[in-house]
């Protein structure tokens, strides 16, 4: 059994990037807003953390920097869809393009550097219990980070006014405007957060998962946060569940490779890709559970009516 | 989709710059070289191996040669576009680099007799479109006797791109260099599926280890299977370039890709009107495949590194060397005899031993 602690982290730092865009998706959807430039926020938030880790040499003001990167891009975002109204789907589509672009624009520089990961936050004495410690009191900042912001969304949504209010907006803005709240200033901060936490996603990519930068390095996790976002549908324990499901299909696919079971290898690439959509159908046959969610104005642009 | 959309643009956009650039300096004498790259030239990997190798004609030939380069071009129908527009705007001499632009180049090469063409990595030839490879597997069987002497676990943990012949001649190669040394070696191989995915190169490495390799061995391109080893505390290779930065500690060697010798000589031949269409498949002796600095290992295992790789160079030992049995038991290379280039191009059985079954 002692291979189950390593298993076990690999899983939580494949799903810790995902986990932490998905979290920040989520709240910007809720909001009514879908900005499907996620891939690109996390690609510049990873070279944003990487290229100051490695100038500065502080973690802690690579994470910000990567914070603010994201959030950045999705001011870019929040002013062409809520101010001047651009259509949502094609300008997230854009802001990827342009993160995948503008990410190796900046990072040409950084490639072949190296820098430390980020360290684990060991407690003395409760990180050298067997098989426990080492898994829930060894891991690094960004991992515990990532749950504890799920949590406070959570908290945030379910039992908050704030995150009420949020909810409305995202539900019906036109109510939402009638009864005095500003929707676009809600929607521009729920859609900066969205970024602030891609940003951070892509930081943990770049400093901790695979400590270097590389061109195009996240893959595809930011699309992966998407479908995650619409496979909890929209509720943040479903979201964790969700997360680290898909992080443990996509690593025990290669502990069975290497463990020698003979499942085509192509089939197991594929299996968290297939897992995803049956349970997206699965969820989706029970249409009245997804209108209870769903946030009913999510993609529509907002002009207050005169 | 999105990068490649993103590279399209950016090779369209290249493309005007670098041609635009490369027209003012032509002159009547100067040999005028272009590239084709298929990756950016930071991917510390293929395309910039290449680059490396287009800076050397620069630095040998000096004012004689003019050199040019597109990077991240798909293969496609942009690669055409592109290897025209360099035949058009006056160069001598174009290398495409990457497989992918085989039938391009060879449409070009046609249209323009009087342009030498050198297409890396493919089959196609003309009288004025050369090919050229590099044996990579010699240097796989060098990595292989260290790995044999360096394990402890017996385990070796290897991170595989795709089943292709290439990937699959690599691994034969690794391992019969480790039995060479070492019988009780054995091999766990994950495929990725992918060339280049740093978090999914990583997790394979990491699963691998957790089945306790202590041994890393990667086909992939970028170097976090290495990085993956150096934080682990296990020994690995780099691959395509010296990435000793990324695994100071755990880096045995690296099998490096050098074309700089190659691409100065044909740059030189072009000059000296001495080019011909030929096939070059060069290995350990031609300078193509170099092994970065051994380190992280004794004296003794260094020595035979060293030894392995002078028998290959001058053709006293040969990897493929029979007998050579396939894993159903059937013998492959006779007694005595080498594998052909035919063989070693189409490789796509596990030599007998390797306990893992190959994804068809």
């Amino acid at each position: 059994m002692e291979w189950i602690v390593p298993f076990v982290l690999t899983v939580i730092t494949a799903s810790t990037p995902l986990l932490l865009a998905a979290t920040g998706e989520l709240i910007t959807e809720k909001s009514g807003v879908l900005n499907l430039g996620v891939e690109g926020m996390m690609l510049v938030g990873a070279i944003a953390g990487f290229a100051v880790t490695a100038s500065t040499g502080s973690a802690t003001v690579g994470i910000l920097a990567a914070v603010l990167a994201g959030a950045m891009m999705s001011l870019i975002f929040a002013f062409l869809t809520l101010t001047l109204m651009a259509n949502q789907v094609a300008t997230g589509l854009a802001l990827t393009i342009f993160g995948v672009g503008f990410s190796a624009l900046v990072g040409s520089g950084f490639v072949g550097f190296a820098i430390d990961p980020l360290p684990a936050l060991a407690i003395p004495g409760i990180s050298a219990i067997p098989i426990i410690g080492p898994i829930l009191f060894g891991q690094d900042f960004l991992v515990y980070l990532s749950i504890a912001v799920v949590i406070g969304v959570g908290w945030f949504l379910a039992k908050s006014r704030a995150g009420l209010v949020l909810k409305a907006v995202g539900d019906s803005h036109h109510s939402a405007h009638a009864i005095g709240y500003s929707v676009i200033k809600i929607r521009y901060l729920a859609t900066m957060f969205g970024g602030a936490m891609a940003g951070l996603g892509g930081a943990y990519l770049s400093l901790s998962y695979t400590p270097m930068w590389a061109e195009n390095m996240t893959a595809g996790r930011g699309w992966i946060a998407l479908a995650l976002v619409v496979f909890a549908t929209w509720r943040p324990g479903r979201l964790v569940a969700g997360a680290y499901m898909f992080g443990l299909i996509s690593v025990m696919q290669l502990h069975a490779q290497g463990a020698g079971i003979h499942v085509p290898s192509q089939f197991m690439s594929m299996l968290p890709y297939l897992a995803t959509v049956i349970v997206l159908v699965i969820i989706s046959s029970d249409r009245a559970k997804i209108r209870l969610n769903a946030p009913a104005c999510i993609g529509q642009a907002f002009r207050a009516a005169q | 989709m999105n990068a490649s959309l993103v590279k399209r643009t950016l090779a369209a956009v290249a493309a005007v710059g670098a041609l635009a650039t490369g027209m003012g300096a032509a002159q009547a004498e100067d040999v005028k070289v272009g590239f084709v790259y298929v990756g950016p030239i930071g991917d510390h990997g293929w395309s910039y191996r290449h680059d490396i190798g287009r800076q050397a004609i620069e630095a040998e030939l000096g004012d004689a040669a003019t050199t040019s380069y597109v990077e991240s071009v798909p293969e496609g129908a942009d690669a055409e576009r592109v290897i025209r527009q360099m035949a058009q705007t006056g160069h001598d001499l174009i290398f495409t680099t990457s497989f992918g632009y085989m039938n391009p180049t060879e449409k070009v090469a046609k249209q323009f007799p009087d342009v030498k063409f050198e297409h890396a990595t493919g089959y196609k030839r003309a009288d004025n479109l050369s090919t050229y490879a590099a044996r990579f597997y010699e240097g796989r069987y060098v990595a292989g006797v260290i790995a044999g002497k360096m394990t402890k676990s017996n385990v070796v943990g290897y991170v595989g791109s795709f089943p292709i012949p290439e990937v699959v001649r690599g691994i034969n190669s690794f391992m019969m260099g480790a039995w060479s040394v070492n019988p009780d070696v054995e091999v766990k191989v994950v495929w990725a599926n992918t060339w280049y995915d740093p978090g999914k190169e990583g997790d394979a490495a990491k699963a691998l280890i957790d089945q306790g390799a202590d041994i890393m061995v990667q086909h992939t391109d970028s170097p976090a299977p290495l990085q993956v080893a150096e934080n682990r505390g296990v020994l690995g290779f780099g691959q395509a370039s010296d990435m000793i930065k990324f695994a100071p500690k755990a880096q045995l060697t690296a099998i490096v890709d050098n074309w700089d010798s190659y691409y100065v000589a044909r740059a030189k031949a072009v000059a000296d009107g001495t080019w011909e269409s030929q096939d070059t498949w060069g290995g350990i002796d031609s300078g193509m495949v170099e092994m970065a600095p051994y380190t992280n290992m004794p004296d003794d295992v260094k020595a035979l590194a060293e030894e392995t790789a002078a028998k290959i160079s001058s053709g006293e030992f040969h990897p493929f060397t029979g007998p050579i049995y396939d894993q159903a038991g059937e013998l492959r290379i006779a007694e005595g005899e080498v594998a052909d280039d035919g063989m070693l191009l189409g490789m796509d059985w596990y030599v007998q031993g390797i306990d893992a079954e190959l994804p068809k």
